[in-house]
C-alpha cells in the first residue's frame, strides 16, 4: 500500500447544492443524467479507485464529460472532492492544511494544463521561473533553474519571447517547463496536446516519453484520444460517466475489454500492433510440425510477421524456455486483418499471472467494472 | 389591416389559436379607453405646481436644523465634518502641487506622461492641450478645475478599484453592487448636488465628493469586469504551482486586468469631467464658474471658451489613460527610453518655471471671446429664419400639445397610462416600479414640473433615438460611411456632457429647443454606436446563409439583422432615454425650466432649498421610471426564446 505514489479509494466529486448527502444514499447509484434530473446535482467522479506506481505514465482516457478532467484537479484539489480516500506518496491529501497543501502543489506535484494557462505579460523564462517565484527563490536563482529547463524541452533561444510569439506547440512546452521547474515528483497532464495539430502533438508525445526516460517522473496523464493512451500509458483507466470502467495495460484492454462500451472504443485499434504472440498461440495440432522459428510470447503480432515469412512452419511461443504455443501464418493473418466482426479472445491464464508478477495492482474499479 | 386568414386545411394548434384576439386588439383597445377617460375627465384630479408645498417648507426645515446643529450633533462632529475636512484636504494638496509646478511645469509633467503614456503623440497632444489652457487665457481656472478633476478621480479610485477586485471576485458583493451603481449612473449629475451641500456645505469639498460619487460606478463596473474576465486557465495554472490567493492577485489577476482598468480609470475622469463644471452651482472654483456666469448672461464667447478649456483637458486626459491602456512592455531598452523621455520633458518644464514666471504670459494669451460673439450674432441674424422656423415646429408642433396633454391629464391616468405601458414592455416588476416612481413625484409635489421635464425628454428622445438608428444602420451597412462616422463620435464621446450645451445655445440661443439639441448631440453618438455594433454582431455564417438564400440587403436589414440585434436596439433606446433626460436636465443652465431649474433656483435662494432637493429626487424618480420601462425589455428574453423555455 504503503509503496504507490498516489492511491484513490471511493472518491466522489459531486457539483450541486447539498452534494455530500448524496455520497452513501440510493441516489449515488442513479446514472448522472437520472441524478441531476432528480436533485439538480451533477455527479463528476464517481466512487473511483486506482493505484499509481512510482515512475509510471499512468493515463485516464475518455470523452467528454466523462469527469476526467475533474478527476486529475481533484488529485491537487484544485477541485475539492466531496468524498473519499486520497493519498499521495502515503500523505493524505484530504486532510492537509491550506498551507500543506500549498506546499505539496509547489513542490511535489505540479500540472501542465490543455489551454497552457501562460501569463502573456511576462516573458517565457519569468513564465517558466513562475512556480519558483512563488516558493519565493531568489530572482538570479530562479532564471538559472529556469534556463536549464528551457533547454531540457527544447527551447534554447526562446527565453525573452512573450508566450504570444510562440506556436502553439512550443507554448505547451513552455507550459511542461513550466511544471518540471520545480522539480515535482508528480507530474499531471490535462490533456495537454489536445489543441495541438496532429504532427506537433505527435512531436510532444514523443517528448512527453523522452522527459520520462530521462527524468522518470511519476505521471498521471488525461487524454480523449486513444492513440494517444496507447502510446503513452504503461497502464489506462477508462472513464465513463464519471466512473472507471476498466485498468489495465493497453494489451490487456485491446486484447480483453470488461465490457461493450471498452470494446466499443478500441475495436478500432490495429491489434496486431498492441497484443502479443502470447494471446494468439494455441496448442499445437497433432501433426504439426514443431521446427519453426522461436519467438518470446511477449512479441508483438507485428514483429513476429518477417519472422512468419521467412518460414512455413509455424512459430512456436516460449515463455521462461518453455513452449507454451504455436501461431501459424494464418493466425498471424487473422490478428493482421481488419476485424469486421468482433471475436471475443478470453485472456489466457498466464496474463493474469504476469500482471501479479509484475507488481502491478489492478484497481478494484477495474475488477468491479468486470463484474 | 388583418385579412381574415384563408385556412384550407388548418393546423393542428388552430383551434387554439383561432379564440385568440388578433394581437392588434388590445393594444389598440387600451389607446381607445384612455383617449376616452382623458375626454372624459380632462383638467380633473391635475396637479398643479405650488411653490409653497408643505414639503419644500418641511424640506427647508430639515436644512435648518442640520445647519443649526452642524457643529453639535456627533455625526456632523465626528463623521460628516471630518469628511469634508478630508476631502478638502485632498483638494488643497493637489492644487497646491499643481500650483507650484508652475504653468511650464506643469505643461512638461503632462508632456512627460503622455510621453510615458504613449510616445510622441500623446507627449504632443498633452504639451499643446495645457499650453492651450494658458493661451485661452484661463490658466488659473483650469489648474482648479484640474485640481477639482484629480482630487475626486483620486478619491473614486481609491475606493473604487479595491470594490471592484472585491466584486470581480466575489458574486455574492456583486449582486449587492449592480443594482446599486445602476440606479447611480442613471441619476441625473443635479440630484447628487443638493443632498451633498446639505452635508457638506458649498465649496470644493462639497463639490469634490459630489463627483467622486458620480465618477465611480466605471471604476468599480470595469474594474470587476476586468478582474472576472481573468482567464480561469492562468489562475488554476497559477493555484496549482501552490500560489496564495494574495499572490495569485498580484502576479496574475491585476496585471492581467490592468490595461483594462486603465479603461476604468479612462471612463471615471471622463465621468468626473462631466460633473466638476456643473459644481460650480455649489461654489467649487474653476472653470465651471465662468461658464455658468456667461451662460446666465448668455455671453456665447465667454461661455464657449472656457468650455473649449474643459475639452482640451477632457481630451487631454483622455488619450493619455486611453494609450496607457492599450501599451505593452516592450524590453529594458524601450523602457528606458520612456522613462528617459518622461524625465527630460518634466525637467525641461521645471526648469523653464523660473524663467517663464508662474503667471501665464499675458502677450501669449488670445483674445477669441469677441470675435465668437461676431460670429454668434451673425449667425442669430442670418440664419434666424432657419433655427426659428425649427424651434417653433418642434415647440409648437410637438412640446406644447404633449405638455397640455400630460399637464391636463389626471395624474391617475397618466400613471395608469405609464403602468400598463411598462407592464406591456417590460414586464409587471417594471411596471410597478414605473408607476410606483411617478406617483412619488406626484407625492414630492412636482407633479407638473415633472410632466414638463417628461414632455422634453419624450421629445428629445424620440428625435435622437430615430437619429441614432438611422446612422448606426448605415453605419452598419457602409464600410466607409462607418469610417467617417467612428472618429467623430469617438470624439463626441470625449467630451463632458455641458460641453454639448455650447452650440445648442450658440445656435438657438436660450430655452428648451435648445436643452433637446443638446440632448441630441449628446445621445445621437452613443445609441448609432450601440446600434452599429449591434448590428456587427450578427454572426456572419447567419448573414452568409440568409444572402446563399436570395435575400435583398432590405430582407436582409429587416429579417435578419434588426430581429437579431434586437437586445442592442432595447440598450440603444435605454441609453438614448437616459442621456437625454440627463442633458435636458442640465438644459435647466440655458432656460429650459422644469425640475432641473427647480434644482439650480435651490442653489441660488435660500427659501428654494427644500424644492430644489425634492426636484433632485424626483429627477432620480423620473430616471428609474424611465430605465425601467426599456431596460425590462432588455433583460426579458424574445418572445420566440420564452415559448420554447
Amino acid at each position: 500500500m504503503g509503496t504507490a505514489a498516489i492511491e484513490v479509494r471511493g472518491l466522489w466529486k459531486i457539483f450541486g447544492p447539498k452534494a455530500d448527502r448524496i455520497i452513501g444514499s440510493p441516489d449515488a447509484e442513479l446514472e448522472p443524467a437520472q441524478l441531476r434530473a432528480k436533485t439538480g446535482c451533477t455527479a463528476a467522479v464517481r466512487d473511483v479507485s486506482f493505484e499509481v506506481r512510482p515512475g509510471e505514465v499512468f493515463v485516464v482516457m475518455g470523452l467528454s464529460g466523462s469527469g476526467k478532467s475533474t478527476l486529475v484537479r481533484c488529485l491537487t484539489r484544485l477541485i475539492e472532492p466531496t468524498a473519499g480516500e486520497l493519498r499521495i506518496d502515503g500523505q493524505d491529501v484530504r486532510a492537509m492544511s491550506a498551507k500543506q497543501l500549498r506546499e505539496l502543489r509547489r513542490h511535489r506535484v505540479s500540472m501542465v494544463f490543455q489551454h497552457f494557462g501562460l501569463l502573456p505579460h511576462r516573458k517565457v523564462v519569468d513564465n517558466i521561473a513562475y512556480g519558483l517565484e512563488i516558493q519565493g527563490v531568489g530572482k538570479a536563482e530562479r532564471h538559472e533553474k529556469a534556463r536549464r529547463i528551457l533547454s531540457l524541452v527544447g527551447l534554447e533561444g526562446h527565453e525573452d519571447s512573450y508566450p504570444e510569439q510562440l506556436s502553439g506547440g512550443m507554448q505547451q512546452r513552455v507550459g511542461l517547463a513550466r511544471a518540471l521547474a520545480v522539480d515535482p515528483e508528480v507530474l499531471l497532464f490535462d490533456e495537454p496536446f489536445s489543441a495541438l495539430d496532429p504532427l506537433i502533438r505527435r512531436d510532444m508525445q514523443a517528448e512527453v516519453i523522452r522527459l520520462h526516460r530521462e527524468v522518470g517522473k511519476t505521471m498521471v496523464f488525461i487524454t480523449h484520444d486513444l492513440s494517444e493512451a496507447l502510446k503513452l500509458g504503461e497502464r489506462i483507466a477508462i472513464m465513463r460517466a464519471g466512473a472507471i470502467v476498466q485498468v489495465g495495460t493497453p494489451e490487456e484492454l485491446v486484447g480483453a475489454p470488461a465490457d461493450e462500451y471498452v470494446a466499443d472504443f478500441v475495436r478500432d485499434v490495429p491489434r496486431a500492433q498492441v497484443l502479443s504472440l502470447r494471446w494468439i498461440s494455441r496448442a499445437p495440432e497433432p501433426g504439426e510440425p514443431l521446427d519453426g522459428p522461436e519467438l518470446p510470447a511477449g512479441t508483438v503480432i507485428h514483429d513476429a510477421v518477417p519472422a512468419a515469412m521467412a518460414s512455413d512452419r509455424p512459430i512456436r511461443v516460449v515463455a521462461d524456455g518453455e513452449l507454451v504455443g504455436v501461431v501459424s501464418r494464418v493466425d498471424i493473418l487473422g490478428a493482421v486483418r481488419p476485424e469486421t466482426e468482433r471475436v471475443v479472445v478470453t485472456a489466457p491464464a498466464e496474463t493474469a499471472e504476469a500482471r501479479t508478477r509484475g507488481g502491478a495492482a489492478v484497481a478494484s474499479a477495474g475488477a468491479s467494472g468486470e463484474a | 389591416m388583418v385579412s381574415a386568414p384563408v385556412q384550407a386545411a388548418p393546423p393542428v394548434q388552430a383551434p387554439a389559436r383561432a379564440r385568440r384576439l388578433p394581437r392588434w386588439v388590445v393594444p389598440v383597445a387600451g389607446v381607445v379607453a384612455g383617449v376616452a377617460l382623458y375626454v372624459l375627465f380632462r383638467g380633473r384630479a391635475v396637479l398643479p405646481h405650488d411653490d409653497d408645498a408643505t414639503l419644500f417648507h418641511w424640506l427647508n426645515d430639515a436644512r435648518d436644523w442640520v445647519d443649526a446643529n452642524r457643529n453639535s450633533n456627533p455625526i456632523f462632529l465626528y463623521v460628516v465634518n471630518y469628511l469634508r475636512l478630508g476631502a478638502s484636504e485632498v483638494f488643497a494638496l493637489i492644487q497646491g502641487a499643481l500650483v507650484a509646478l508652475g504653468w511650464p511645469g506643469l505643461v512638461g509633467l503632462a508632456a512627460g506622461l503622455g510621453w510615458l503614456a504613449g510616445g510622441w503623440r500623446i507627449a504632443v497632444v498633452s504639451l499643446v492641450g495645457f499650453a492651450g489652457l494658458g493661451v485661452l487665457g484661463f490658466w488659473e481656472a483650469s489648474v482648479e478645475t484640474l485640481a477639482l478633476t484629480l482630487s475626486a478621480v483620486v478619491l473614486s479610485l481609491l475606493f473604487g478599484i479595491p470594490l471592484g477586485i472585491w466584486a470581480g471576485r466575489s458574486p455574492r458583493v456583486r449582486r449587492i453592487v449592480t443594482p446599486v451603481l445602476d440606479v447611480m449612473q442613471i441619476m441625473p449629475t443635479f440630484s447628487y448636488l443638493s443632498p451633498m451641500v446639505l452635508l457638506f456645505l458649498i465649496g470644493s469639498a462639497s463639490s469634490t465628493i459630489a463627483t467622486m460619487i458620480y465618477a465611480m460606478p466605471p471604476a468599480i463596473r470595469i474594474t470587476a469586469l476586468a478582474i472576472e474576465r481573468v482567464s480561469g486557465v492562468t489562475v488554476e495554472a497559477s493555484e496549482s504551482l501552490g500560489a496564495t490567493g494574495w499572490q495569485t492577485l498580484r502576479k496574475v489577476r491585476l496585471p492581467l486586468a490592468l490595461n483594462t482598468i486603465m479603461l476604468g480609470v479612462n471612463q471615471t475622469i471622463a465621468a468626473a469631467l462631466s460633473m466638476v463644471p456643473l459644481t460650480a452651482l455649489i461654489a467649487a472654483p474653476g472653470l465651471g464658474e465662468d461658464l455658468l456666469r456667461a451662460l446666465a448672461r448668455v455671453n456665447v464667447g465667454a461661455a464657449l471658451v472656457p468650455g473649449v478649456a474643459i475639452v482640451l483637458i477632457a481630451i487631454v486626459l483622455d488619450r493619455m489613460t486611453r494609450a496607457a491602456a492599450q501599451r505593452r512592455d516592450g524590453g529594458s531598452r524601450a523602457r528606458a527610453v520612456r522613462w528617459g523621455g518622461f524625465a527630460v520633458l518634466t525637467a525641461a518644464g521645471l526648469a523653464l518655471t523660473p524663467v517663464l514666471a508662474q503667471e501665464f504670459p499675458e502677450q501669449w494669451q488670445v483674445q477669441v471671446i469677441r470675435p465668437i460673439n461676431d460670429v454668434a450674432d451673425w449667425i442669430e441674424a442670418h440664419w434666424y429664419t432657419f433655427t426659428g422656423f425649427l424651434n417653433d415646429t418642434v415647440a409648437y408642433g410637438f412640446l406644447n400639445p404633449l405638455q397640455d396633454l400630460l399637464t391636463s391629464a389626471p395624474w391617475w391616468l397618466v400613471t395608469a397610462a405609464v403602468l400598463v405601458f411598462a407592464w406591456r414592455v417590460s414586464g409587471p416588476a417594471a411596471g410597478l416600479v414605473a408607476a410606483v416612481c411617478l406617483l412619488g413625484v406626484a407625492a414630492l409635489g412636482l407633479w407638473e414640473h415633472g410632466m414638463e421635464t417628461l414632455t422634453m425628454v419624450l421629445v428629445g428622445s424620440v428625435i435622437t433615438i430615430a437619429a441614432g438608428l438611422a446612422l448606426g444602420v448605415a453605419a452598419a451597412r457602409s464600410r466607409w460611411f462607418a469610417a467617417v462616422l467612428r472618429p467623430l463620435l469617438d470624439a463626441a464621446q470625449t467630451m463632458p456632457s455641458f460641453s454639448y450645451l455650447l452650440p445648442a445655445v450658440a445656435l438657438f440661443g436660450n430655452g428648451r429647443f435648445t436643452a433637446i439639441m443638446a440632448a441630441f448631440i449628446y445621445a445621437v453618438p452613443v445609441v448609432a454606436r450601440v446600434v452599429e455594433d449591434g448590428l456587427r454582431a450578427v454572426p456572419g455564417t447567419v448573414m452568409e446563409a440568409a444572402r446563399s438564400t436570395g435575400s435583398t440587403d432590405r430582407q436582409l436589414l429587416w429579417k435578419v439583422q434588426l430581429p437579431m440585434a434586437r437586445g442592442s436596439l432595447l440598450l440603444a433606446a435605454n441609453q438614448g432615454i437616459v442621456m437625454t433626460l440627463a442633458m435636458v436636465v442640465i438644459g435647466a443652465l440655458v432656460g429650459a425650466g422644469a425640475l432641473g431649474y427647480d434644482v439650480v433656483a435651490g442653489f441660488a435662494q435660500q427659501e428654494d432649498y427644500g424644492k430644489g432637493l425634492a426636484a433632485g429626487v424626483a429627477l432620480v424618480l423620473l430616471g428609474v421610471m424611465l430605465d425601467r420601462i426599456t431596460q425590462g425589455a432588455n433583460g426579458r428574453r424574445s418572445p420566440h426564446k420564452k415559448r420554447n423555455a
